[in-house]
C-alpha cells in the first residue's frame, strides 16, 4: 500500500498520523481519569501503527508515472479484507448475543459481556465494520469504473479507509468499555463523532472530485446512490450527534435534544441510517455488479429515476413510524405511516427494476452462486420494504412494536439484503481486484449460499413466530379483564424461539467464515501467480484513460 | 459511451448510455407502478383529511375524525376499569374475611394475581412465590411478619427497610463485624442456632454448643425469642424451622451473624392501587395452599402449622438458600 504512494504524500501521510498521535497522546493525559483516556492510548497506538508502516517503506521507489493511466485500487482491496474480519467479528458477537438471550449466564459475570455491551458490539461490528468498508471498498471502485476517472490521488482514499476504521475501533472498544451515548446505532461518543466527520468529508470530495474528471456524459444510477449514501449519512451523523461533552477529559457527553424532539431526532436519523446507508448504500452497489454480472442491461432507466427520488425524497419523513403510540404528537405519527405507505411503491421499483434486469440471464441465476446472491438479495429487499411499510401502519404497530417482530424486520433486511448483496458484489469483485479467472471456489461459493440462505430464513421465520406471540400475549386479557400473561410467562414462550435465532445466525455466521476462507484463498491464488504475469479479466480500464489524468 | 440499440431479450431500445459495459434500456415505467404510486399516495392524502397530520404555526390539522390519542387512550383505560369495576369495587371495600369466603371473588384473585405478582414480585420472590438466597418463601407459612391479611397488606404497602415513611424496620445485626462478639462466640452461637432446627451438627460443633446457648441466651433472644421461634413484632425469623432466607448451613449462618442481614423489600402504595395491594394480599395468602383459603379468614398457615408434607419440599429449599454464601444472595447483603 505504501509503495503505492508518491513520496510527498508519503510525507504527507506521517504528518497527518503524527498529528492524529498527538491527539491521541492529548486524550491520554487530559482524560486520564476517563474512560476517554483508555481511548487516548487505541488511538495513540493505532497511529504508532500506522506510522510505522509508512515509516518502513518510506524509501521505497515512487509509483511509476504511468500508474495514473490506471484504477487506483489498492484501497478496495484492503477494504474488502477489512469488511470480511468485521463481519466475521461482527457476526460472531450477534451469535453470541443470540444466545444470550436464551442462556443469560453467557455473559460470566463480567460487565463488559453484559447483553448491553455487547449487542451494540454486534450492531456497529456488522453494519459499520462490515457493511461500511464493503460500501467504501465497493463505492471507490465503481466510481471509478462508471466515471472512467481515476481516483484523485493515492492518498485521501486510505486516509478516508483507515480513518473510517478507527473509528469503528474506537466504537467497539468503546462499548466493551460502556462508552455510549445510548442513542441506537449512534452510540459513539463525541470525539469518535467528531473524527467520523473529518473523515466523511474527504470521502464526500474524493467523490465529487472524481465526478468531476468522469470521461462519461452521463452520472451512471449507482453514482446517484453512493452519492446520496454519503452526502445523507453526513446530514444525519451531525444533526442527530449535536452534544456538548461534560468536558474535554470526559467521554460523557449530552444531546441538545431532550424529551421527545430527542426521539424524533434519533428516529429520523435511526431509520434514514437504515434509508442511506443500509438501502441507498447497497442499492448502489446492487446496480454496478448485478448487471455485471448477469451481462444484461438495466431493465428501466426511467424506473431507476422515480425509484431514486421517491426512496430519497420519502425516507426522510419515515422515522417517525418508530415512535407510534408514544409521546410524540400524532400528526408526527400520521406523516411518519403515510410516507411509509407510499414509500413502498419506489421501493417495489427498485426491486423489480433489479429482477427484470435478469430476464435473459435466468439461466446464469440458477448456475451461478454469486448472481443468486444478488437475486435473493433483491428479492429480500422487496420482502422487508413490504413488511416495513405494513409495520408502519400505526394498527399493525400496536402489535409488532417492542417485539421480536421488528428484529425480524431488520434482519430480513440485514441478512437477505445488505448481506448477501455484499457477498454477491464480493465474489464478483474479488477476481476481478487480484486479477483472477475465478474465486478460488465455487463450490465454496454455493455452500456459503445456502448457509446464508438457511440462516435467513430460519432467523426470520423464528423472530416472526416470536414477534407475533408476544405482541398477542402482551395484549391478552382474562375473564376478569386483566392481563392474561405477565412479562416473564412471554419470555418462557420466547425461548424456543431465541434458540431457533441463534442456530439461524450460527448458519449466517458459519458462511461469513466460509466466505473469507474463499477470499483469502483468493487473495494467495494471485500471488503465487503474479509471478507469471497474468491480466486482469477486467474492464479494458488503462487504455480508456488519459494519461496524466 | 455506447448507441442506441435494441436489446434482442427484451425488444426495447437501449438509452445509449454505457458505464464500463452496463448499459440501460430506455423502458417506459410500468403502468402498475404508477398506478399504485397515484394510489397510495391519494391514500395518504385522505388519511390526512381525516387525522391529525399537518403542522400549522401553533397548531397543527387536526383531521375530520376528531381523532386524538390521548383521548382513546385515556377513554380505554377507563372503559377497562370500568369493565373490572364490578368485583374490583368489592374488592376494594369489602374486608378480607368477606373476600375469602366469596368463591366468585376469589376466582378473581386467582386469575389476575398471578400475573400481578409475576410482574412485580417475581424478581425477587420467584414466579411461584418461593424465594430464593435473600427472598422469602411466601408459599411456606414461615412469616416473618405474620400471614394475616392485614399484616401482609402492611408488608406490602410499606415495604421492608424501605424509602417509606411507615417502613418495617429490620435488622440482623453485625455481631462479629461490630465487635459484639468474637469469632469464637459467632461460631459458637452458629452451632446452636444450627441444633435449634435439628439439623446435624459435628463433633466440634456439637462441644460448642453449651457457650453457643448462653451466647444466644445472652444477645439473640430479645428478638428471635426465648426458644429461638422468632419474634413477628421486630420480623425476627423463626430459627428453628427448616425454612431459611440466607441459608441454614454452617457457612451462611456465620455470614449472617459476623455480618448481619437488612433484606430490603421495596414499598408498593403509591405503586399498585389500593385495591391491587388488597388483592396481591389475598394472592399471597393463597400462595402453598393450593389455591384453597383457610376458613377462619386466616390466609397462610401458622409456622406452628407449617410441618407439614411441604415440609419436605422446603429443606430442599434451604439447600438452595445455602447459595448465599457464595454471595449469590445479593438482595439480602447489608
Ligand atoms: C426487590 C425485591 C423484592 C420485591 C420486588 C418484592 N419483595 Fe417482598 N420481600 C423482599 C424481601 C428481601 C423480604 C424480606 C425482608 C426481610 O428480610 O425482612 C420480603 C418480604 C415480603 C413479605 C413478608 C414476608 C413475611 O414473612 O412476613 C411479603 C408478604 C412480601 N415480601 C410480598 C411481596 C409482594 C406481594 C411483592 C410484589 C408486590 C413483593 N414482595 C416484592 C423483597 C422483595
Ligand atoms: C435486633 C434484633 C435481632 C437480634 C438481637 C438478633 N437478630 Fe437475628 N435476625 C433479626 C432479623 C430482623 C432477621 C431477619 C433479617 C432479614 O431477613 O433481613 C434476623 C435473621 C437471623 C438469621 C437468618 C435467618 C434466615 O432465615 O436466614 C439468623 C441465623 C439469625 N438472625 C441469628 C441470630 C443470632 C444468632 C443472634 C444473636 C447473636 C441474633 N440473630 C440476634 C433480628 C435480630
Amino acid at each position: 500500500m505504501v509503495s503505492g504512494l508518491t513520496v510527498s504524500e508519503r510525507r504527507l501521510a506521517l504528518v497527518i498520523a503524527g498529528l492524529i498521535a498527538v491527539c491521541g497522546l492529548a486524550m491520554a493525559i487530559v482524560g486520564r481519569n476517563d474512560l476517554i483516556g483508555a481511548h487516548g492510548f487505541i488511538v495513540l497506538a493505532f497511529s504508532l501503527g500506522v506510522i510505522a508502516l509508512v515509516a518502513t517503506r518510506y524509501l521505497d521507489p515512487e509509483p511509476p508515472e504511468d500508474r495514473l493511466s490506471q484504477y487506483y485500487d489498492d484501497p478496495t482491496k484492503a477494504g474488502i479484507v477489512l469488511a470480511m474480519i468485521w463481519a466475521v467479528i461482527g457476526m460472531f458477537f450477534g451469535v453470541w448475543v443470540a444466545a444470550l438471550l436464551a442462556w443469560p449466564d453467557l455473559t460470566f459475570d463480567a460487565a463488559w459481556a453484559s447483553f448491553g455491551r455487547l449487542r451494540p458490539v454486534h450492531t456497529s461490528g456488522v453494519i459499520f465494520g462490515f457493511g461500511g468498508n464493503a460500501l467504501i471498498a465497493t463505492s471507490l471502485h465503481v466510481l471509478q469504473r462508471t466515471s472512467r476517472a481515476r481516483l484523485p490521488d493515492q492518498f485521501s482514499p486510505w486516509f478516508v479507509l483507515i480513518g473510517y476504521n478507527l473509528f469503528c475501533v474506537l466504537a467497539a472498544s468503546g462499548y466493551f468499555m460502556g462508552v455510549t451515548q445510548s442513542k441506537e446505532y449512534a452510540e459513539p461518543e463525541w470525539y469518535a463523532d467528531l473524527w467520523l466527520v473529518i473523515v466523511w468529508v474527504v470521502y464526500f470530495l474524493i467523490y465529487i472530485r472524481t465526478l468531476q474528471r468522469r470521461k462519461e456524459p452521463h452520472i451512471y444510477v449507482a453514482n446517484w446512490y453512493y452519492m446520496a449514501f454519503i452526502l445523507v449519512v453526513a446530514i444525519l451523523h451531525i444533526v442527530n450527534n449535536l452534544a456538548v461533552p461534560v468536558s474535554l477529559g470526559h467521554a460523557k457527553s449530552y444531546s441538545l435534544f431532550s424529551g421527545v424532539q430527542d426521539a424524533m431526532t434519533q428516529w429520523w436519523y435511526g431509520h434514514n441510517a437504515v434509508a442511506f446507508f443500509l438501502t441507498a448504500g447497497f442499492l448502489g452497489m446492487m446496480y454496478y455488479y448485478l448487471p455485471k454480472r448477469a451481462g444484461r442491461p438495466i431493465f428501466s432507466y426511467r424506473l431507476s429515476i422515480i425509484s431514486f427520488w421517491g426512496i430519497t425524497f420519502m425516507y426522510m419523513w419515515a422515522g417517525s413510524h418508530h415512535l407510534h403510540y408514544t409521546a410524540l404528537p400524532q400528526w408526527v405519527q400520521t406523516l411518519g405511516m403515510t410516507f411509509s405507505i407510499v414509500l413502498l411503491v419506489p421501493s417495489w421499483a427498485s426491486a423489480g427494476n433489479a429482477l427484470a434486469t435478469l430476464n435473459g440471464a435466468w439461466h446464469k441465476v440458477r448456475d451461478d452462486a454469486t448472481l443468486r446472491f444478488m437475486m435473493v438479495a433483491a428479492v429480500f429487499y422487496g420482502l422487508s420494504t413490504f413488511e416495513g411499510s405494513f409495520m408502519a401502519i400505526r394498527a399493525v404497530n400496536s402489535l409488532s412494536h417492542y417485539t421480536d417482530w421488528t428484529i425480524g424486520h431488520v434482519h430480513a433486511g440485514a441478512l437477505g439484503w445488505v448481506a448477501m448483496i455484499t457477498f454477491g458484489s464480493l465474489y464478483a469483485l474479488v477476481p476481478w481486484m487480484w486479477k483472477q479467472e475465478r474465486i478460488y471456489s465455487p463450490a465454496l461459493v454455493e455452500v456459503h449460499f445456502w448457509l446464508a440462505l438457511i440462516g435467513t430464513i430460519i432467523y426470520v421465520f423464528a423472530m416472526w413466530n416470536s414477534g407475533i406471540i408476544q405482541g398477542l400475549m402482551w395484549r391478552t386479557y382474562n375473564d376478569s379483564g386483566t392481563l392474561a400473561y405477565s412479562f416473564i410467562d412471554s419470555l418462557v414462550a420466547m425461548r424456543p424461539y431465541y434458540i431457533a435465532r441463534t442456530v439461524g445466525g450460527l448458519f449466517f455466521f458459519a458462511g461469513a467464515v466460509v466466505a473469507s476462507y474463499n477470499i483469502w484463498m483468493t487473495i494467495r491464488m494471485s500471488r503465487r501467480a503474479e509471478a507469471a504475469g497474468r491480466d486482469t479479466v477486467d474492464v479494458p480500464a488503462s487504455a480508456a484513460l488519459v494519461p496524466g489524468e | 459511451m455506447g448507441t442506441e440499440h435494441r436489446d434482442p431479450v427484451t425488444g426495447r431500445m437501449t438509452t445509449g448510455h454505457e458505464w464500463n459495459g452496463i448499459e440501460e434500456l430506455n423502458t417506459p415505467v410500468p403502468r402498475f407502478v404508477l398506478f399504485f404510486l397515484a394510489v397510495t399516495t391519494l391514500f395518504a392524502i385522505i388519511y390526512w383529511i381525516f387525522m391529525p397530520a399537518w403542522p400549522l404555526f401553533s397548531t397543527y390539522t387536526k383531521g375530520i375524525l376528531g381523532f386524538d390519542q390521548r383521548e382513546v387512550v385515556t377513554r380505554q383505560v377507563q372503559e377497562a376499569a370500568a369493565a373490572r369495576a364490578g368485583w374490583m369495587d368489592k374488592i376494594a371495600n369489602k374486608s378480607f374475611a368477606e373476600i375469602a369466603g366469596d368463591e366468585a371473588l376469589m376466582r378473581h384473585v386467582r386469575e389476575t394475581g398471578p400475573t400481578l405478582f409475576a410482574d412485580n414480585c417475581a424478581v425477587c420472590h420467584g414466579v411461584k412465590g418461593t424465594g430464593g438466597p435473600g427472598f422469602p418463601n411466601l408459599t411456606a407459612g414461615a412469616w416473618l411478619w405474620g400471614g394475616d391479611p392485614e399484616t401482609i397488606a402492611q408488608t406490602i404497602r410499606a415495604g421492608i427497610n424501605s424509602t417509606d415513611g411507615g417502613t418495617r424496620v429490620s435488622q440482623m445485626l453485625a455481631f462479629g463485624r461490630d465487635g459484639i462478639l468474637t469469632s469464637d462466640q459467632v461460631n459458637s452461637v452458629a452451632a446452636y442456632v444450627r441444633s435449634l432446627s435439628g439439623q446435624p451438627l459435628n463433633a466440634s460443633e456439637q462441644a460448642r454448643l453449651p457457650a453457643g446457648k448462653e451466647v444466644f441466651k445472652a444477645n439473640c433472644v430479645s428478638c428471635h425469642g426465648e426458644n429461638g421461634k422468632g419474634i413477628r413484632d421486630v420480623g425476627a425469623p423463626d430459627l428453628t424451622d427448616p425454612h431459611w432466607i440466607y441459608g441454614g448451613d454452617a457457612q451462611s449462618v456465620y455470614t449472617t451473624i459476623y455480618g448481619g442481614r437488612q433484606g430490603h423489600m421495596p414499598h408498593w402504595q403509591g405503586r399498585l392501587s389500593p385495591a391491587d395491594i388488597k388483592l396481591l394480599t389475598l394472592y399471597v395468602g393463597t400462595l402453598g395452599q393450593d389455591g384453597s383459603l383457610g376458613k377462619d379468614g386466616s390466609l397462610g398457615k401458622d409456622a406452628s402449622l407449617g410441618k407439614d408434607a411441604s415440609l419436605g419440599q422446603d429443606a430442599s429449599l434451604a439447600e438452595d438458600a445455602s447459595l448465599g454464601k457464595n454471595g449469590t444472595g445479593g438482595g439480602g447483603k447489608p
